[in-house]
């Protein structure tokens, strides 16, 4: 019989019952946001049930948070409301909750993690599609709507189809100052945004191995734009390592025991997948995107395509609308493209190594007179270690805005949002239309590649900046 | 949720591939604690001039598909955030059936829970559908039960996994159920799970006070 993957192992020890195709899959961890779960609360009250496991669930405000001075009341109407909601429910069902004022309070997809509620071998659910951004521990993570927020806060579970399994093997080592965001947006590039629907994907290789959990982070994390359920990379001593002494995390023999069982979850070496997929990355060079999702991706050093070149009718279409929303022209340099804001955030790269790698970058530079700059720290706790190490100092003395922690400018549902027609390097997830704002134009980089366009004012490979120390693995 | 067994309605040619939740409705109006009245803002950012004037050039404004209620779509519907207003606002707005090639798998799994059908053809039978229903109002029926799509005499089989085709069928609502007959099976495992995958017993207001 052919060994198990890690998918496969944390999958069999969750089922509940299984009926037909569905499997009842019970959920250990439950983290909430205050976005898409006043509704799920809502309607849970006017069916009269209420939360099964408070001490599975962990809430914290994110979506809409302002990122500037948490002293002062929150402008905005709508968003005070949903976070005041939040409250409430959290209040009338003993949640645990991060508020806006909590020293712990963060980006949900990193919050998690950092404080142990997220471990190895267990199933998470959010209802937000960066669930896949637990994988990095060895965890499942499945983003969840509305309907299925409530039938875990009822149940502890969910009916689930089992997803295709696919290994994603990435082969060869990184030149230096191309990162894991490159990695994934590459790879995205490759299969397109729907390239793994109905996969749970797992990260295999000796460069994975290579990898710190919060790198691997970056590639689980963007596992849902290339389309896939969940993302997921064996646990191994790292990942252990990464847990150990966090306040959720098991102490003492609980510890040990857990250790033990952690062990037991990688993938077997004869696991069989539905698909296997190698990705050689030794030639690879920092990626940009250039028009509206992200597979709309090329290196650095290339030109914009020519949507005429593309052979799929469909596919052509989609580049010619992206560029004219874009605003480039076929044949343009990457790097004669001039930028007006950058934004260094997101579940995506906005944890401590990522503004380690940003800050190396940026010492004893300045932002270009032209460019709004902002860091916005993944959560308090990465802004309060990043202030320790004095990142903040560096950043504030190049010319860059030190803000508060939240999804911001990812999404573009608090007061950072940019206006029409600015063009901003992101190191987020999504360059879809309108996301930081109506008529924004968003690219996708690396941190470092960010940073660096921050200080020139235009596109660069960030390579051409001195990178002292700027490796993988940190 | 109601049962469904069949839909028949007009089908609008809505040719883009990869639409994400942000395209359908966009992150400002997520600041709701009502799922009701997304309709208005379905597709706003492409259905709406700046002046808040209808555009004239978007297949939603056109008098002809006015009454549709299912969308003929591309590759790849609904990719990107899991937000189930996008499922909302297309429900809200009246459509019933979405037809494309592929769906982001949340939004898939959203959109059974709230009665939208969502029908997977392959792209060769996908076009051959929106162009019979480019150029004049085609009227499509959608049978859930028997898998088939029927138009002009023509008649195309579809799949659908068993979960999704039995709860459009039932109209059962998952909570209820698996409260009525799981409660007992979730019992027993969460007795089997071992203590050390916790998670441990945080004082999280003590803790917060230590970073502060």
């Amino acid at each position: 019989m052919a060994g198990l993957s890690v998918f496969q192992k944390i999958w069999n020890d969750h089922i509940v019952a299984k009926e037909g195709d569905r499997f009842l899959i019970y959920i250990d961890r439950h983290l909430v946001h205050e976005v898409t779960s006043p509704i799920a609360f809502r309607s849970l009250r006017e069916k009269g049930l209420t939360v099964r496991r408070s001490d599975l669930t962990l809430a914290t405000v994110d979506h809409n948070v302002p990122t500037t001075d948490r002293a002062k009341p929150i402008d905005d109407k709508l968003s005070a409301q949903q976070i005041e909601a939040l409250r409430v429910n959290a209040k009338s069902y003993n949640l645990p909750l991060l508020d806006y004022q909590s020293p712990l309070q963060g980006i949900v997809h990193v919050v998690g993690p950092e404080l142990g509620f997220v471990l190895p071998g267990v199933i998470v659910a959010c209802g937000d599609s960066h669930t896949s951004t637990n994988g990095a521990l060895g965890a499942l993570g499945f983003g969840v709507g509305t309907s299925e927020i409530e039938m875990v806060l009822a149940t502890q579970s969910l009916w689930l189809r089992k997803p295709a399994t696919m290994l994603v093997e990435i082969r060869g080592s990184l030149r230096s100052g191309v990162t894991p965001k490159d990695v994934a947006l590459n790879f995205i590039g490759r299969v397109g945004v729907g390239g793994c629907i109905g996969y749970a994907v797992e990260y295999g290789g000796p460069l994975v191995e290579q990898l710190s959990v919060e790198e691997r982070m970056t590639l689980a994390n963007l596992t849902t734009e290339a389309g896939g359920r969940t993302g997921i990379v064996s646990p191994d001593e790292k990942s252990i390592e990464f847990v150990y002494g966090k306040p959720y995390a098991p102490q003492g023999e609980e510890w040990d025991r857990a250790v033990n069982y952690w062990k037991t979850l990688k993938s077997d070496g004869d696991a069989e997948y539905d698909k296997s997929v190698d990705i050689g990355v030794s030639d690879l060079e920092p990626q940009v995107t250039w028009g509206t999702d992200p597979s709309m991706v090329c290196g650095v050093s290339e030109r914009i395509p020519n949507p005429e070149g593309f052979r799929d009718q469909q596919q052509r279409r989609k580049a010619e609308k992206a560029l004219e929303y874009m605003g480039l022209k076929p044949g343009t340099r990457i790097d004669e493209i001039n930028v007006d804001a950058v934004f260094i955030g997101s579940c995506t790269n906005a944890r401590l190594g990522d503004l380690i790698q940003a800050a190396r970058v940026v010492v004893g530079r300045r932002v270009s007179p032209r460019v709004k700059a902002i860091v916005v720290p993944g959560s308090q706790l990465v802004k309060r270690r990043a202030e320790r190490l004095g990142l903040h100092r560096v950043f504030i003395e190049a010319g860059f805005e030190w803000r508060n922690s939240g999804c911001s400018l990812c999404l573009g549902m608090n007061s950072d949002r940019l206006a029409a027609g600015t063009r901003c390097v992101s190191t987020s997830n999504r360059n879809f239309e309108n996301r930081q704002g109506f008529g924004v134009r968003t690219h996708l980089t690396s941190p470092i590649m960010a940073v660096a366009a921050a200080l020139e004012g235009r596109f660069i490979d960030a390579r051409e900046l001195s990178l002292d120390n700027v490796g993988i693995g940190g | 949720m109601d049962k469904i067994t069949k839909v028949t309605g007009v089908a609008l040619p809505f040719a883009y591939d990869n639409v994400d939740t942000d395209q359908i409705i966009p992150a400002e109006y997520l600041k709701i604690t009502r799922r009701e009245g997304l309709g208005r803002h379905l597709f706003n950012n492409w259905r709406y001039l700046e002046n808040g004037e209808p555009n004239p050039n978007f297949i939603l404004n056109d008098q002809r598909y006015r009454n549709a209620c299912i969308l003929v779509a591309g590759r790849n519907f609904g990719i990107g955030s899991s937000r189930e207003h996008a499922v909302w606002a297309l429900a809200d707005y009246g459509f019933k059936v979405i037809i494309a090639a592929s769906f982001g798998d949340i939004f898939y799994e959203n959109a059974a829970k709230n009665g939208l059908v969502c029908v997977i053809l392959d792209d060769k039978e996908l076009d051959t559908v929106r162009r019979a229903a480019l150029n004049q109002p085609l009227e499509l029926e959608v049978d859930v039960e028997r898998l088939l799509i029927r138009y002009s005499g023509m008649e195309l089989r579809f799949k659908m996994d068993q979960a999704t085709q039995n709860r459009l069928l039932t109209g059962l609502d998952d909570i209820e159920y698996t409260l009525k007959f799981y409660s007992h099976k979730i019992h027993e495992y969460e007795a089997k799970k071992p203590a050390f995958l916790g998670p441990r017993k945080v004082d999280l207001e003590g803790l917060e006070k230590a970073f502060e």
